[in-house]
């Protein structure tokens, strides 16, 4: 060995450093494992709420039955295997196919969740006679599984194989409508005057430090905010997009600041010395030249705060988002309901059929969110500017 | 030297960042069409002497300015003037060339636009044109207007800076060691140019350079410490200083 280059102990702190090597390869496995167990569940869990089960029985349609539409089914043969909704709907659908009166078919409809559990393999109340039934029409091909096209186009619902995401999908498009529209210009403003027009004194010090501060505050607490001051004091609706949007505007605001004065910051002063010198006023200068170099900085701050406002439950419970909303909302000022509340409330409801729409929901959410990710990243690759 | 009409004159000027003194009160007389050029130790306070010709101090805070500057006989301190008015007559060249990340055209035409001079197509094709030809840069890229001034080269860059200055046609251009980010030929450029310009503006650079000043320098000023050491025709100060610590300073020993 060439003993040139020796150097006592070398081996031992190598050794070393392997070792904190290896560490910190095991804490990024813990978490990427973590992710991958949370999310291989959900998917697990889930998947099967993206289809329904529909099974074909003999309908009955006279006058008698078109009045009393739970009349149209055998009750003792087929009664347990048709959805309650299916033969409410059934009145609706005649006025639709009027064709249909005075017939007795065989028809597809919408199965019960307990028959549709039973076709996914999971946990049902079926009795074993019943279920000796299903299988045969199974063999039949009396039994389908379709795209699950009520998930994505109805409310909430008392009866779970008729329940859908899609009243809270739309609620949180309009409260985040609403939130952006009032967070982003206010927090940009806010920024650009903090950082390019205020002079540096205690009193603009004091103000950093306390957003800096609400950034860090509790969601519930802008919550109590917007129930006493936007509901009881202005007196906005009870649970309506509007209110869910400005309480939830609150909340992303100190964010949006924050990263809004760390976009402008980052804008080289060189850029301003140009400008004064030029005889530009500052408002050329903050508009022409620092707001764009900005712009991408301030659009990823954005969309992230706004994500983040998209997966918060806790202040939206607060002025009554949390309702039961069967039917899609038409304006920002009736009740609604977001995604997450809509995710909160079926996983405490009793029956089974819920498990797998609280799954679904929360993928649906996941999958916005990360496409939201999506769009910050490309804008900040797109729009940022080398100078 | 004949008809040697004065363009900026300051009388007792005196500077404090916060309570730190950084000039002691400089009165000094700068004529027209004339480079007059600042040398000095660092530190000595030429980047402030010249921040105060066109009121670029006002932008830092705790600023504290004595003493009178004025320009054509104009106080530009005094009450009611627009430190904005100031700047659009008062131009400023930096040490790093800073081009805005905008196009060639824009980087020119966007200040004299703002400042209602010329109207947007022909008339401010023109002045673009007119811009480059007098910085000496037209013919380099006169076929890539519309291509980002961020990717010229620095010493094309620092020209563009200075066609951007004279674009908004000031009376006195102000240069804070324009060419000392730059390699010698863009140096000799910018020196030429400025030989050039002193035709049609007043200059003023302040400069590290010694042989710089003696070069291109009608008059030369030296500054030491927040004092004006001596001020002469360049050829004297370099031939025949009246001070010691001038004659130590472009000696080298010193600074
Ligand atoms: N913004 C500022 N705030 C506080 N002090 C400053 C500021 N700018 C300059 N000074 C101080 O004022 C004095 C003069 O600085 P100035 O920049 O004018 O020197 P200079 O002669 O230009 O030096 P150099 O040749 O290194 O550029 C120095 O002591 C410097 O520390
Ligand atoms: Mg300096």
């Amino acid at each position: 060995m060439d003993n040139y280059f020796h150097i006592p102990q070398l081996a031992r702190r190598k050794a070393k450093a392997k070792r904190f090597k290896y560490i910190t390869m095991m804490a990024l496995m813990a978490s990427v494992a973590f992710l991958l167990f949370f999310l291989s569940d959900m998917i697990i869990k889930g998947h099967g709420a993206f289809t329904q089960t529909y099974v074909k029985v003999p309908v009955h349609i006279n006058e008698k039955t078109a009045k009393f539409t739970h009349l149209s089914i055998e009750r003792k043969e087929y009664g347990f295997m048709v959805s309650r909704a299916w033969l409410r709907g059934l009145k609706k659908t005649l006025k639709e196919n009027p064709q249909w009166m005075n017939t007795n078919q065989e028809r597809w409809t919408l199965a019960n969740s307990n028959v549709d559990q039973f076709i996914k393999g999971k946990y049902n109340r079926l009795k074993p006679k019943q279920i000796q039934k299903i299988k045969q029409m199974q063999k039949d091909g009396k039994i389908e599984r379709r795209f699950n096209i009520i998930f994505f186009k109805k409310g909430d619902s008392k009866i779970p194989e008729f329940s859908g995401f899609m009243a809270s999908i739309m609620g949180t498009v309009m409260t985040m409508i609403i939130t952006m529209l009032i967070a982003v210009p206010l927090g940009v403003m806010t920024a650009v005057y903090l950082e390019e027009f205020a002079k540096d004194n205690k009193f603009t010090q004091i103000i950093e430090v306390n957003i800096n501060n609400l950034a860090a505050i509790p969601s519930i607490l802008f919550g109590l905010l917007g129930l006493a001051v936007f509901i009881n004091f202005f007196g906005v609706p009870r649970s309506s997009p509007l209110v869910g949007g400005m309480t939830l505007a609150l909340m992303s605001l100190p964010v949006i600041i924050v990263s809004s004065k760390a976009a402008l910051k980052s804008v080289p002063d060189s850029i301003r010395q140009a400008g004064f010198a030029l005889g530009l006023t500052k408002w050329q200068i903050v508009r022409d030249h620092v707001l764009p170099l900005a712009m991408p900085g301030m659009l990823t701050g954005a969309i992230i705060a706004l994500a983040q406002a998209m997966g918060e439950t806790a202040p939206l419970i607060m002025v009554g988002m949390i309702a039961f909303i069967p039917d899609i909302s038409g304006s920002f000022l009736d009740a609604t309901t977001v995604m997450p509340a809509q995710i909160f409330t079926w996983s405490g409801m009793p029956e089974r059929a819920y498990v797998e729409r609280t799954a679904a929901g929360i993928l649906v959410l996941l999958g916005i969110l990360l496409s939201l990710n999506a769009v910050a990243i490309y804008l900040r690759k797109k729009y940022t500017r080398t100078w | 030297m004949n008809k040697m009409t004065i363009k900026v004159k300051t009388d007792k000027l005196k500077l404090w960042y916060g309570d730190k003194q950084a000039l002691n009160g400089v009165s000094l007389d700068i004529y027209e069409n004339k480079i007059t050029a600042f040398i000095g130790p660092s530190g000595c306070g030429k980047s402030t002497y010249l921040r105060c010709l066109n009121r670029m101090n006002d932008l830092i805070d705790n600023v504290t300015i004595k003493g009178k500057v004025t320009l054509d006989g104009h106080d530009i301190y005094a009450n009611g003037v627009d430190e904005v008015a100031v700047r659009k007559k008062v131009g400023m060249v930096f040490q790093q060339p800073n081009p805005f990340p905008k196009s060639i055209y824009d980087n020119i035409a966007y200040a004299p636009l703002m400042h209602d001079m010329v109207k947007k197509g022909k008339e401010c094709d023109a002045l673009v044109e007119r811009a480059l030809r007098d910085a000496g840069l037209w013919e380099e890229v006169k076929d890539k207007l519309s291509e980002s001034g961020t990717a010229l080269s620095g010493g094309q860059q620092q020209r563009l800076c200075i066609a951007r200055t004279i674009a908004i046609e000031p009376d006195v251009i102000l240069m804070d060691e324009p060419t000392s980010a730059l390699d010698p030929i863009s140096t000799q450029n910018i020196e030429n140019l400025m030989t050039k310009l002193k035709e049609k503006y007043t200059i003023i650079v302040v400069t590290h350079n010694m042989q710089q000043a003696a070069r291109i320098a009608d008059m030369t000023a030296f500054f030491h410490l927040g004092n004006l050491i001596e001020y002469n025709e360049t050829e004297k100060i370099f031939v025949n200083p009246k001070e010691e610590k001038t004659e130590q300073y472009i000696t080298g020993k010193f600074g």
